[in-house]
């Protein structure tokens, strides 16, 4: 059935057939008759931001955890480049997003006017695809085009910039059945022979490891992996991104790699004479120094995207495909068998480097405030966290059992990704448990959110790891700069009365004895809820990898005499 | 690691922005190019692009897949193992003299079977094409003489033989005269 509708009719009614609910925007100028049209479709529910960053980034947590497309709307000009941020952190993480922004009326394209700015040429290096409309009537199949490229292959943002003339110009709609794209197939299914090959080297190998990345959770392969590690006794290890993937507690899981990564699982790949890496793409964070990365080691690489193979590490057996697919025909070949000697091995390597534990202090260390987060909601919670030391502080000492229960800013490291991410994902997953383990730098990067989060009510619990600096920048000024603490450290402000003045209850912790009955008053308090966590001002985040070295050469925690030693 | 010329060919979406995507991505990806031409192909809708690049194999299969990821492009192949016809053209403006003018109509025309498409009492204007090798040898000769302009389209090229690299994806149109479009050059 044909029917005549103005472009935002299009637009809106596309969105409805491509199953979208919820839009993070802002509006303006360009996007008003975009804005004029939303109450005719009360399906579609806008959320208004503080910023468009936040936007982008909330749309991005709401795709991570709900495995939809997430939606954002920004104006023209100012408003769209403000998106840009937020549109390369999902780039760089394989999100799938969509972006609207408005653009000036046709007749004023190139004519450098108010508000205009050539978003589709700024973004071309950070989008997957984009599209600059120029007739209402392509906008349906631009928008299932859009939506379809977004959320196939290797996932990430589309934009479309639509000028604000065409919102209002009538055509012809009918929304297409089918996508007409010659020059985007994505393989999905791994070549058999290089199959066949990848299982000979995991039934020959002795010392086999598994590294995996987001890619799992992208492609929801976790019994798939499970079953191969089980299967084979294979030990994992995982990226940042890769968290979730597999259970943590799980005997197999080794925690994750890189440069701050668990000890023992950095010297179980150090030693391995076989890596199996799975929907990850050899990240310098997480390789160390690449050309000292898994020596003895044969490596398969299975990815979907075949940019990916060989970039960064030459590859022994490629399989380009779906973790989801291809692990599933690994399996049928890969042999049962119980590697006694080397899981006997790294467990030993585990005994001996026990980085996950928390030292016995009556100091407020993060460390032991992210654990308690993660007793008091029995590991229920979805963690989100900006970038910097909580994040790292994050991704070791909470213990991430549910799949997919880490929302993290990995690739492009976003400081101001926690607050707007959080909001985010607890739109995209209402009935659970968020919990943004934020830092006090990247939290007033994006603190304009408070407002949002008020003013639609999500239940968003808030903890800032408060130590008055930036702290990840000023522990690299500590090791490598002689502690020269220059433009990190952080003076206020009182998050209390800031989140007073939001109307959000918070309350502040400053001695260890008050962390958990702080945590359970969040938990008990219905709608958002903040905490300020005034920690130890100079903790490091251990294990480490200093830049340029490889991952077998990583620093533990010194003890608390040999810090005193070193003048701490 | 040693580097050698490469030829990539691509079959790309005739549509708005793709020139600039291309080279987006060579440039991000931190590469070269040597030439890059642009042309409609036998396909009507399609544009067929042949990029000249200097660099290791794996660098180079490195970039064409990541071109091979531009949505518009709807095929690469790396042509540069494969026996290929390539071709260039150039223009050159030459300073000319009484006393010059014949030795370098002889040398354009003679040796190198180019054409003389201009002729002032001050300058000549060539026009050959063939190989790089061969376009670059003539204006090396003609640098005697004093250049005055010049201009070049960059490499085409095709594979010999009936199978080409790159899908039929239509009806072939042996109406459509083919053209070229220079874009970029980059000596």
């Amino acid at each position: 059935m044909t029917t005549k509708l103005k472009g935002a009719q299009i637009l809106c009614q596309s969105l409805i057939n491509e199953g979208v609910e919820t839009i993070f925007g802002f509006p303006g100028g360009a996007v008003l008759p975009l804005y004029d049209t939303l109450p005719q479709y009360p399906q579609l529910r806008h959320i208004l931001v503080r910023h468009e960053q936040a936007a982008a980034h909330a749309a991005d947590a709401y795709a991570r955890v709900t495995g939809k497309v997430g939606v954002c709307f920004a104006t023209s000009g100012p408003g769209a480049t403000n998106l840009v941020t937020g549109i390369a952190n999902a780039h760089l993480d394989s999100v799938p997003m969509v972006a609207i922004t408005g653009q000036v009326a046709r007749p004023f394209i190139g004519k450098d006017a108010f508000q205009e700015i050539d978003i589709t040429g700024i973004t071309v290096p950070i989008t997957k695809h984009s599209y600059a409309v120029r007739k209402a009537e392509e906008l349906g199949t631009i928008i299932k085009e859009a939506f379809y490229i977004a959320n196939t292959g290797r996932p990430g943002p589309v934009l479309i910039d639509i000028p604000k003339d065409v919102f209002d110009e009538e055509a012809n709609f009918k929304y297409p059945d089918t996508i007409d794209l010659a020059g985007y197939e994505p393989t999905t299914h791994g070549h058999p022979l290089q199959i066949k090959k990848a299982a000979k080297l995991i039934n020959e190998a002795k010392r086999p490891v598994i590294i995996t990345g987001r890619g799992i959770i992208i492609s929801k392969a976790y019994s798939e992996l499970k079953e191969l590690a089980e299967k084979a006794q294979i030990p994992i290890t995982y990226t940042l991104l890769g968290i979730g993937g597999f259970p943590e507690s799980h005997v197999l899981s080794f925690g994750m790699l890189g440069m701050h990564g668990m000890a023992y699982a950095n010297l179980a790949i150090d030693s391995a004479d076989l890596v199996i890496a799975i929907g990850m793409r050899f990240d310098d964070r997480a390789t160390a120094n690449v050309s000292r990365f898994a020596t003895q080691a044969q490596i398969i690489h299975i990815d979907i995207d075949p940019a990916e193979i060989g970039k960064n590490l030459k590859i022994t057996v490629p399989i380009v495909g779906d973790c989801k697919n291809v692990l599933t025909e690994l399996n049928k070949l890969v042999e049962s068998q119980p590697r006694v000697k080397w899981i006997k091995e790294i467990e030993q390597l585990r005994h001996d480097h026990p980085s996950h534990t928390i030292r016995e202090t009556e100091d407020l260390i993060p460390q032991y405030v992210i654990r308690q987060i993660y007793e008091i909601t029995k590991g229920n919670a979805t963690i989100v966290t900006g970038v910097g030391q909580h994040q790292m502080w994050s991704a070791q000492h909470y213990v991430y059992d549910k799949p997919n229960s880490l929302v993290s800013s990995g690739g492009l490291g976003t400081m101001g990704f926690e607050l707007p991410a959080g909001m985010g994902a607890k739109v995209g997953i209402p009935n659970e448990i968020v919990w943004t383990i934020a830092g006090d730098g990247g939290f007033q990067m994006t603190i304009q959110e408070l407002a949002t989060i008020v003013q639609e009510n999500i239940g968003l619990k808030i903890a800032i790891m408060n130590n008055g600096y930036l702290g990840m920048v000023r522990q690299w000024q500590e090791l490598f700069y002689q502690r020269r603490y220059v433009a990190t450290p952080l003076a206020g402000p009182d998050f209390l009365k800031i989140a007073d003045a939001y109307g959000i209850p918070a309350i502040r912790v400053e001695h260890k004895i008050d962390v958990i009955p702080a945590i359970q008053k969040a938990m008990d308090t219905d709608g958002p809820f903040l905490i300020d966590f005034r920690i130890e001002p100079e903790e490091n985040v251990y294990p480490m990898v200093a830049p340029g070295a490889s991952l077998a050469e990583i620093l533990e925690e010194p003890s608390k005499d040999e810090a005193s030693l070193a003048g701490k | 690691m040693a580097t050698m010329k490469r030829t990539l060919v691509m079959l790309v979406e005739d549509k708005p922005g793709v020139l600039n995507r291309v080279t987006s991505m060579i440039r991000r990806r931190n590469f070269n190019i040597d030439s890059i031409t642009v042309g409609h192909s036998v396909t009507p809708g399609l544009s067929r692009m042949v990029i000249s690049v200097d660099g290791a194999t794996t660098a180079v299969e490195q970039v064409r897949k990541q071109l091979d990821k531009i949505i518009e492009v709807v095929k690469i192949t790396d042509i540069s193992e494969e026996n290929i016809i390539s071709r260039e053209l150039a223009l050159i403006k030459v300073e000319s003299t009484p006393d010059t003018r014949a030795e370098i109509v002889r040398i354009a025309t003679d040796v190198y079977r180019a054409n003389v498409v201009d002729f002032t009492p001050e300058s000549i204007i060539i026009e050959i094409s063939g190989d790089e090798d061969k376009v670059n040898s003539l204006i090396d000769l003609l640098r005697g003489f004093g250049v005055i302009e010049l201009a070049r389209t960059g490499r085409i090229a095709i594979t010999r033989g009936k199978l080409g690299p790159l899908p039929k994806t239509g009806e072939e149109q042996p109406k459509r005269p083919k053209q070229k479009k220079p874009k970029h050059q980059n000596n």
